[in-house]
């Protein structure tokens, strides 16, 4: 098939040592509001390449509304918002470049097709891009994701319906990861997974980023994946990203929310447990 | 222009070949010569990396799965492309793909013949057991008046009953002025235009006037029913409502079933009085017999038994359309798909039996003497 026989193109990756290959998101001035109910007003971040940041905030504060902006789901009032280069604000859906081969992103209930095997809902994406795929090697390429992801071969022809949660978020990241994209949206991906279970959630992210070499925007509650996982955490209060950075440096700031979320019962927990795993050392380094 | 990949077959030293690729190795350049790489024939000494492009873990799996049908080693692999390969080898557990068993298709076809015939038999216990289980919790309900849910009534008698108006009407009197258009040009034969009185009287409150608002209704409201009752029950909300000790059957069920009966024969009196009010305005138009004239003989011409045959019918559509719906909506098992099969099986059944228990009807008022 010709590359003008396509119906979207895949957006080119931007040239490297550039601003937008340096930050492969970069929001400016957003302000979001649903009616009069304003939830960010001149909201400033930046992902860095190759890192994975995590979101946190109370309940409310307007994670998964800022992920929804970022991906282009929610029309902005105000602001700007770039990834890999290209302004979301402006983009349409009937664009012939598109951008949205170059993410994947993992919603929170996993978001499956219901109709659809496993296998099937990775080989989504494959085929709205890359329709000059052989049958063939789409059913490799959806197997060896799915196996990647951590499920057993057995999963791929399971419909979603005859999955537990966590085989759910598993397969979700299977087709996140399907075109083999720079950037991965994560939407609480350890929410509603047993301690073990969230654990080796974290190690797959960890290792998945590592190899794969991708940029992970993460929202999340869990101040495991927080401490294990995270290079850098932005934490949103006040409708915007009060601070950016690594989690000592977040706690030094001394300001009353960050200080009772991170030495709270429940954040010293993970710290030490962080810190028997010799997981904080490194993420501080890094940054 | 995006940059493909490609391969070349380089022979070396004592004849043995290795497999170079070239070019980028992703997921945006390889489905170009995936068919080609597929059709080589070895053997290979090695698979050559060393001239490739950027890699992703498309090209890595390509890369390991020629080396793993070859047997050969992969060489002049960037660090980039061991760290991606080694970790598909990891995750890749050399079993073969699942193929689905599939029956030839002469068993396949009264496999699933036999299927839908069982499936049928058990649908008619199924729908017994409902009906059951309705009765049941009306009976519970008539002990314990209190936990009648009037607004939930209420509310369905307005969803289902008033909003229903402007469309049932519209539809009458339209079905009104055809039955007279027709029924004159036929009776005009004989010089019995004055007839068309008594046929557009006689079939809008008889059969006509029920018969389409029954089906308006189970297009409108039975296929409401059993999407939302379906939708919930995919969403675990019935399952919630089972816990909290909340019976669906009373809360959901009960409420739709009963706002049905009471509004179908209201609706269907209404009907027939516009369908009536519609001829009446084509007669005074078209044939010369002035509107009130025409209801004014309505009254002489049409039978009241002819209203209570309407009205008995009302609660008995009304039954089959509630019951239909809500069956069909908490028949919902596992996916969306099953919402839409769930809800065209609901107005299917819904409008087929209504129709079925018509001619019954029919049949059965004229042997009383209500012909």
């Amino acid at each position: 098939m010709s590359e003008e026989g396509l119906l979207t193109a895949c957006a080119d990756a931007p040239p490297s040592g550039s601003e937008a290959d340096l930050f492969p998101i970069r929001v400016r001035g957003l302000k979001n509001a649903f009616g009069p109910h304003v939830v960010h007003e001149n909201l400033d971040l930046d992902v860095r390449r190759g890192e994975i940041l995590g979101v946190v905030g109370g309940s409310g504060t307007g994670k998964s509304v800022l992920m929804r902006a970022i991906i282009g789901l929610q029309i902005p009032e105000e602001g700007t918002i770039e990834v890999l280069g290209s302004p979301i604000t402006d983009a349409r859906d009937d664009d012939d470049i598109d951008i949205r081969c170059r993410w994947g992103i993992l919603f929170q209930g996993g978001a499956l097709f219901s109709t659809l095997t496993v296998a099937e809902n990775v080989e989504v994406p494959l085929r709205e891009f890359y329709p000059e795929i052989s049958d063939e090697l789409r059913h490799e390429i959806a197997r060896y994701k799915v196996l990647l992801s951590g499920l057993p071969a057995e999963a791929t022809s399971k419909y979603p319906s005859e999955l537990s949660g966590g085989m759910k978020k598993r397969a979700g990241l299977a087709r996140a990861l399907a075109l083999d994209p720079e950037l991965l949206f994560l939407d609480e991906p350890t929410a509603g997974l047993d301690p073990i279970g969230a654990a080796g959630f974290d190690q797959l992210i960890r290792s998945l980023q590592q190899t794969l070499g991708l940029t992970v925007f993460l929202i999340t509650h869990d101040l495991d994946t927080l401490y294990e996982i995270c290079d850098r955490v932005a934490v949103l209060a006040d409708k915007r990203v009060i601070a950016v950075g690594t989690i000592p440096e977040l706690i030094a700031t001394d300001h009353p929310w960050i200080t009772s979320y991170f030495t709270g019962p429940r954040g010293r927990a993970a710290k030490s447990a962080a810190e028997r795993n010799g997981a904080l050392g490194t993420s501080g380094d890094q940054a | 222009m995006r940059a493909t990949a490609d391969f070349i077959i380089e022979s070396g030293a004592e004849g043995s070949a290795s497999l170079v690729l070239t070019g980028p190795l992703l997921v945006s350049s390889l489905g170009v010569i995936d068919r080609r790489l597929r059709a080589l024939e070895g053997p290979f000494a090695a698979i050559d990396l060393s001239r490739a492009g950027r890699i992703d873990t498309v090209g890595a799996w390509t890369a390991w799965s020629i080396s793993r049908r070859f047997e050969a080693p992969i060489i002049g692999a960037s660090p980039e492309a061991e760290r991606l390969i080694a970790a598909i080898r990891a995750a890749d557990d050399n079993t073969a793909p699942i193929a689905h068993p599939q029956l030839p298709i002469l068993l396949r076809v009264p496999e699933h013949v036999g299927i839908v015939m069982t499936g049928l038999g058990q649908g008619m216990v199924l729908v017994l057991g409902f009906l059951g289980q309705i009765v049941l919790a009306s009976g519970v309900l008539l002990r314990h008046p209190r936990r009648f849910r009037l607004r939930a009534l209420v509310h369905q008698m307005e969803l289902m009953g008033v909003n229903a108006l402007a469309i049932i009407g519209l539809m009458s009197f339209l079905v009104g002025i055809v039955i007279a258009q027709q029924g004159a040009v036929q009776l005009r034969q004989f010089g019995a235009e004055i007839y068309t009185v008594n046929l557009v009287g006689r079939l809008s409150l008889r059969e006509l006037g029920i018969l389409m608002t029954a089906i308006m209704v189970a297009g409108r409201s039975g296929s409401a029913f059993a999407a939302q009752l379906g939708t919930m029950k995919l969403t675990e909300e019935i399952d919630a409502m089972r816990t909290i000790g909340v019976s669906p059957i009373e809360a959901l069920v009960i409420p739709r079933l009963l706002a049905t009966m009471l509004m179908m024969p209201l609706l269907g009196i209404y009907s027939a009085v516009i369908g009536i009010i519609g001829g009446a305005a084509l007669s005074a138009l078209t044939l010369g017999i002035p509107f009130f004239t025409f209801l004014a003989r309505i009254q002489e011409v049409v039978p009241v038994h002819d209203v209570w045959v309407g009205l008995i019918k009302g609660p008995v559509f009304g039954l089959i359309v509630a019951t239909a719906g809500c069956y069909q909506g908490l028949q919902v098992r596992s996916n969306a798909e099953e919402v839409g099969t769930r809800t065209t099986a609901a107005v299917v059944m819904a409008i087929f039996m209504v129709i079925v228990l018509d001619a019954f009807f029919a049949v059965f008022f004229s042997e009383v003497g209500w012909g």
